[in-house]
């Protein structure tokens, strides 16, 4: 017996809808064989990790802090990967973004206006879109593979703050700790009330969806970005410009990026310091896959993958499940999600093995 | 020279072969995988397998050797999975090699749990016979553990595999068009399996270099962009082994060159340093792109392309 594929002759409507869906259960059933095989009870296991973050109003909370940098970024990945710019060093975008954002804070720590807060979050944008621009030239001039070039440049950014924070920028108070000093009360991101920890950092990433989504779903550049991805001879006949399509959702992708990083740096941590990667730029990949490359699908994609990081700090504090499982958890879904993808174009069929003229016998895994 | 005596100069030449080695081996396999048409990004997913796999192998049996083994295993293994979802269900080859490395990042970092700051058992040299007594190149060339040997031998079988038997003539073809080797009978799909799994394979045991030769020991996340470098030096070599080599030996000279800098302690932040290698690949990706014909003439014309045979 072996695994045909058949090719449908549409892309199936149901399964484009419901792929994810089957995905997350998949994970879900993996995830129970894998708290089985960890000698926990999976029932507390999946429940811990996916319904108890959603009862308390704290950890909802929380969910919201975590997801608002994953849908940033995965909007703007969104736009790159359907017009086939890989861009997968998201996490650099954001690391720079974070350190150019607090630029400002650093040098004019002093500096109080109600101009400061939208001009940090604008650098931030800058930063962020000016780091991704460099992949986008070198791949538009030279034809440089953008995967690498962005990928090399997250372990860049990586020192650069490192170096700066521990350097240049670290505050002489700070008890020898690398990080800057705390940013002025005027360069800090609000919380949506006193104490909370949820800022207006979740407003920008709700914006980011509308706009997005309106932008593929209902402009010409969107449609434009389509054609590119999808048929990128057409694109080429109708006299689309690729390069600069390349540019274009690089910087855009970028910008998104930067503003979750300094979102995060102002909103949650209140001052620039060596902790900021944490691999949201990689996450994100995941809930831009998950959420179809569709900005709405973003939009609760982000939240799930959010919903992991919570209920994997959860586990490990009341079941003592380490919470690398969560990274686990996130691979395992990209995974099946991808897997999942395969059912909207084709269908499957068991066929006897059976040695046919062409000698395509099954070969191993078929 | 600049002041270093000769042992000096042949134990910077030994580490510059350790931190080398690695690069060769993955990128050797990935070659191997790319030039049969599919792109695998998981190389870093695969490495850290191997890592995770070589040393906990090793600790548990007390010997590196079963640790190296079993690593090659684990490296094989983890690549099917790769190779199921993009052969079998012709996902897309790109996103799928992330999602192996995200995954391999996630599960090695859940095995080694236990095994951190554990010290490693490190594989020795095996010194070769009067080979490692000829002065200076001996120590180098004979005097060095078993991966470094089976990595330059890989190199030139792989050479020779590719360019001068008929598996690796067909093995082309799959890679720069698949439609055509199909029609002359070629099981594109199982080629591609075999292929894949070669390259996991290499992979695992560049990641067991690291965690029994290298470091030797289990550090979440060791591989540190290793696999993403040598995906770097396949683009590299344009697709030839011998330039392979080159190249890996050109990464693993910055990088020692890097920590004997930073020793010297001349002022230059060590974080500079630190991102020297990752710097260099991307002006080094750029010269390469810029030689557009050469590159043209070499890469696989298939390569990342999803195959389903009519039927």
């Amino acid at each position: 017996m072996r695994l045909e594929l058949i090719k449908r002759g549409n892309p199936s409507k149901t399964f484009s809808i419901f792929s994810p869906f089957i995905a997350l259960l998949l994970t879900f059933v993996t995830g129970a064989i894998m708290f089985m095989l960890l000698g926990k009870n999976p029932i507390t296991g999946l429940y811990t990790y996916f319904i108890e973050p959603l009862i308390d109003p704290w950890t909802r909370e929380q969910i919201l802090v975590k997801a608002t940098p994953l849908i940033l970024i995965a909007v703007g990945l969104a736009v790159c990967f359907r017009s086939s710019n890989w861009n997968i060093g998201a996490e650099g975008q954001y690391i720079i973004g974070g350190m150019f954002g607090a630029i400002i804070p650093v040098y004019f720590n002093e500096w109080d206006s109600p101009l400061v807060l939208p001009l940090v979050m604008m650098m931030g944008m800058i930063g962020g879109a000016l780091y991704a621009y460099i992949p986008a030239i070198l791949k538009s001039k030279f034809g440089t593979n953008e995967i690498l070039t962005s990928l090399m440049l997250v372990y860049v950014a990586q020192q650069i703050v490192d170096w700066l924070v521990r350097g240049p920028w670290r505050n002489p108070a700070g008890m020898g700790f690398p990080g800057t000093k705390d940013f002025n009360e005027s360069a800090i991101l609000p919380s949506f009330y006193e104490f909370g920890d949820a800022h207006y950092g979740s407003v920008f990433a709700l914006i980011a969806v509308i706009l997005a989504w309106f932008f593929l779903s209902k402009t010409i550049k969107g449609f434009e970005i389509n054609i590119i991805g999808e048929t990128p001879r057409a694109a080429k006949f109708a006299g689309f410009d690729v390069k600069k399509m390349t540019i274009f959702a690089f910087l855009i992708s970028g910008a998104l990026a930067g503003l979750a990083g300094i979102a995060e740096v102002s909103g949650s941590v209140e001052k620039l310091d060596d902790k900021l990667s944490l691999g949201y730029g990689f996450t994100a990949i995941i809930v831009a896959f998950l959420g179809r490359l569709n900005p709405l699908g973003i939009l609760a994609a982000g939240l799930i993958l959010a919903l992991t990081y919570i209920g994997g700090e959860g586990a490990q504090i009341s079941l003592g499940i380490s919470d690398r499982a969560t990274r686990v958890f996130q691979g395992l879904l990209l995974f099946f999600v991808l897997a999942c993808d395969t059912l909207i174009h084709y269908r499957f069929r068991w066929v006897k093995t059976v040695d046919n003229i062409s000698g395509t016998k099954s070969g191993e895994g078929t | 020279m600049f002041g270093f005596s000769l042992d000096v100069w042949i134990s910077i030449i030994i580490s510059v072969c350790a931190a080398s080695t690695p690069l060769l081996l993955a990128a050797t396999g990935e070659l191997i995988v790319e030039r049969s048409g599919v792109l695998n990004l998981g190389v870093e997913g695969m490495m850290i397998m191997g890592a995770v796999a070589g040393f906990s192998a090793a600790q548990l049996s007390g010997s590196p050797y079963v640790g190296a083994l079993i690593a090659v295993f684990a490296g094989a293994i983890f690549s099917l999975l790769f190779g199921f979802l993009t052969l079998t269900l012709v996902a897309n080859q790109v996103a799928t090699g992330l999602a192996l490395t995200i995954l391999g990042l996630g599960l090695s970092g859940m095995i080694g749990e236990g095994f951190v700051g554990q010290p490693g058992i490190k594989m020795l040299p095996i010194e070769i016979p009067l080979l490692s007594d000829i002065p200076i190149i001996g120590k180098i060339l004979f005097g060095q553990d078993i991966i470094f040997y089976t990595s330059i031998l890989l190199v030139f079988a792989v050479g020779w595999f590719l360019f001068k038997t008929k598996a690796g003539l067909q093995l082309r073809s799959v890679g720069d068009n698949h439609t055509s080797a199909h029609a002359l009978g070629i099981n594109v799909i199982k080629t591609r399996y075999l292929a894949v799994m070669f390259g996991g394979a290499c992979a695992g045991l560049a990641g067991a270099h690291l965690s029994l030769v290298y470091v030797p020991q289990w550090v979440e996340g060791m591989t540190a962009g290793r696999g993403w470098i040598a995906l770097a030096l396949v683009v590299f070599s344009s697709w030839r082994p011998m330039r392979l080599l080159v190249g890996a030996y050109l990464f693993g000279a910055v990088t020692i060159a890097q920590f004997h800098v930073q020793a010297l302690g001349i002022g230059i932040p060590a974080q500079f340093l630190t991102s020297l290698p990752y710097i260099a690949t991307i002006i080094v990706l750029v010269i390469i792109a810029r030689n557009r014909r050469m590159t043209m003439i070499n890469t696989p014309a298939s390569l990342g392309k999803s195959f389903v045979p009519d039927r």
